[in-house]
């Protein structure tokens, strides 16, 4: 990625586009082992009034902290995740997910497991939309070692 | 429903009424939804790996002897799969029993707040208790009528807080959904064509071949309404759990939400509820096909309401535009308006819509009397359907 620096309010994270396959939407339901049938079988989406299957939201969880946790590095862990959903993720769609960091303070706050000095604790609004809408809003709350992050200088592209 | 419907108005349950379901809803707020809850596997690496594969996440700290599980499947090792939800509580249970018995059978879940106490390591033992926090009032969304849902949920490893996990849902009544091409009042509406074939109007006696109506769209929805027409039997659904009668076809019961139905056929008797008259733009192919000519002229728009109850908007053929009458018999026919297109169409049992037809124009006016922009407009909110 373009800069490599302690995140700071106001970084834009680079964008990443999920496409939104039926076997992402199934691999995801049956991974985090949610049989709905709306996830998984067309026709009875559709009687439910849904034009086709859709993504759960585990996956949608799933994916948010895979976002983060790419843009911030091995080092990265979560600590919070909190998310809306909106626009349903159907198939043949993309998702792109985008991130603001919200706050930035150093020192692992109220992180019980991960006691040890030199991180800091961040805070990242994420938007994941696709065509109809934004499928999801969130907040992100991560530690991440004190040093370089990879954010997203003006329209960075693809991922390092 | 993508990106179209809206929500007012659509589908959910009469607003009208004093929200008793509510007072009961309520009163699960605080109650436990799950108790001793035990996950069925321990924290384990295929299932992460499975999960890391469909994420596609690469995160170092998943994989390797050191690996935790992502954080963000806290929830994943609390779901009862294929073979259901173990310590679940009798209030849950009943909370959406309630919930379903109502018509708002449909969920989907919409808000998921996780925190993570401590990473959860392979081999950990899973257990939980879950409380319902919050029943909201009776909401309006895109998707349909119902009720938010919120429990809280505390998740131990090997006994010890690992992280908590909150989640709403939305219990719902689908908003209905429109079907493209028909109208909105019945597929064997004929609907006016959106473009009028550019010599309409002036086709004369050497005209090559009569102008076709628009095809019906003719989806899974309304399919079993087709298949009827092709037996030349008029099928009207009936909702399998509380009966009601619907027309024209939707998947699920607008009085109860039950999508389970059967059909009765309709005995083909019926009065005309309403209709309007179109006379511009013309329309050749909607001049009443047993006509000798293919004319461009007015033609009437029915809404005939059958001896079941329910309506269904036609057209009356054997009588001139101006001799329906609001209230006339009418009895059910099938013609075939061209080679490959049968309707379900409607004649007056008296003969010629004459005076013993029914109560006359009454109110209204007669047809007549409408400027034509009125009833243009008319047409074309029941008929044109397709947006």
């Amino acid at each position: 990625m373009s800069t490599a620096s302690a995140p700071r309010a106001g970084d834009t994270l680079p964008p990443l586009e999920i496409p939104v396959t039926r076997t992402l939407i199934v691999a995801g339901a049956i991974a985090s082992r949610d049989y709905q049938d709306v996830h998984h079988d067309v026709e009875l989406a559709k009687a439910k009034g849904s034009p086709d299957i859709f993504m759960n939201i585990l996956t949608t969880n799933g994916l948010v902290g895979r976002y983060l946790t790419d843009c911030f590095g091995p080092g990265a862990t979560l600590r919070k995740v909190a998310i809306r959903l909106g626009a349903p993720n159907y198939p043949g769609d993309t998702m792109t997910l985008t991130g603001t960091v919200e706050q930035v303070e150093q020192g692992a706050v109220g992180a019980e497991g991960a006691a040890e000095g030199g991180t800091a604790t961040v805070t990242v609004n994420v938007v994941g939309a696709n065509s109809i809408g934004k499928h999801v809003t969130g907040t992100v709350t991560l530690t991440v070692p004190a040093g370089p992050v990879r954010t997203a200088g003006a329209g960075a592209g693809g991922d390092a | 429903m993508r990106g179209g419907d809206d929500a007012g108005g659509l589908g959910g349950p009469d607003t009208r009424e004093p929200d008793e379901l509510y007072e009961k809803l309520r009163a699960y707020e605080g109650q436990a939804a799950a108790v001793g809850g035990r996950g069925k596997d321990p924290v384990n690496e295929p299932m992460i790996r499975h999960w890391c594969e469909a994420m596609g996440d690469t995160h170092a700290a998943y994989t390797g002897p050191e690996a935790v599980a992502p954080p963000t499947m806290l929830q994943v090792w609390t779901m009862g799969g294929l073979s259901g939800h173990s310590g679940r509580s009798e209030a849950y249970d009943e909370l959406f029993a309630l919930l379903d018995d109502a018509g708002y059978a449909s969920v989907v879940a919409t808000d998921c707040e996780q925190e993570y106490a401590r990473p959860l390591r392979p081999g950990e033992e899973i257990t939980f208790d879950a409380v319902i926090e919050s029943v909201s009032e009776r909401k309006t969304t895109k998707l349909g009528t119902g009720y938010f849902v919120t429990t809280r949920m505390d998740v131990r490893a090997d006994g010890e807080p690992a992280g908590t996990h909150r989640f709403r849902i939305l219990k719902y009544v689908p908003a209905r959904r429109r079907v493209k091409g028909a109208g909105a009042l019945g597929s064997a509406s004929p609907a006016p064509a959106p473009a009028p074939a550019p010599a309409a109007g002036v086709a004369g006696p050497g005209a090559p071949e009569r102008s076709r109506r628009p095809r019906p769209v003719i989806n899974r929805d309304n399919a079993g309404f087709w298949e009827g027409v092709a037996r030349h039997r008029l099928l009207i659904q009936r909702c399998g759990s509380c009966a009601r009668l619907r027309f024209p076809w939707l998947p699920g019961c607008n009085a109860c939400g039950s999508p389970d139905w059967d059909t009765v056929e309709a005995s083909g008797e019926g009065t005309v509820f309403s209709y309007v008259v179109m006379h511009h733009p013309p329309f050749p192919a909607f001049a009443a096909p047993d006509r000798a000519t293919d004319t461009a002229g007015p033609y009437a728009v029915v809404l005939v309401e059958l001896a079941e109850g329910v309506r269904i908007i036609s057209q009356v053929v054997g009588v001139e535009h101006d001799r329906v009458r609001i209230g006339m018999p009418v009895r059910l026919e099938f013609q075939r308006v061209d080679e490959d297109l049968e309707l379900p169409l409607f004649r007056p049992l008296a003969p010629d819509g004459g005076p013993g037809g029914g109560p006359g124009g009454g109110p209204d006016g007669g047809p007549d009397a409408a400027p034509a922009g009125v009833v243009g407009r008319a047409c074309g909110g029941s008929g044109r359907g397709g947006r």
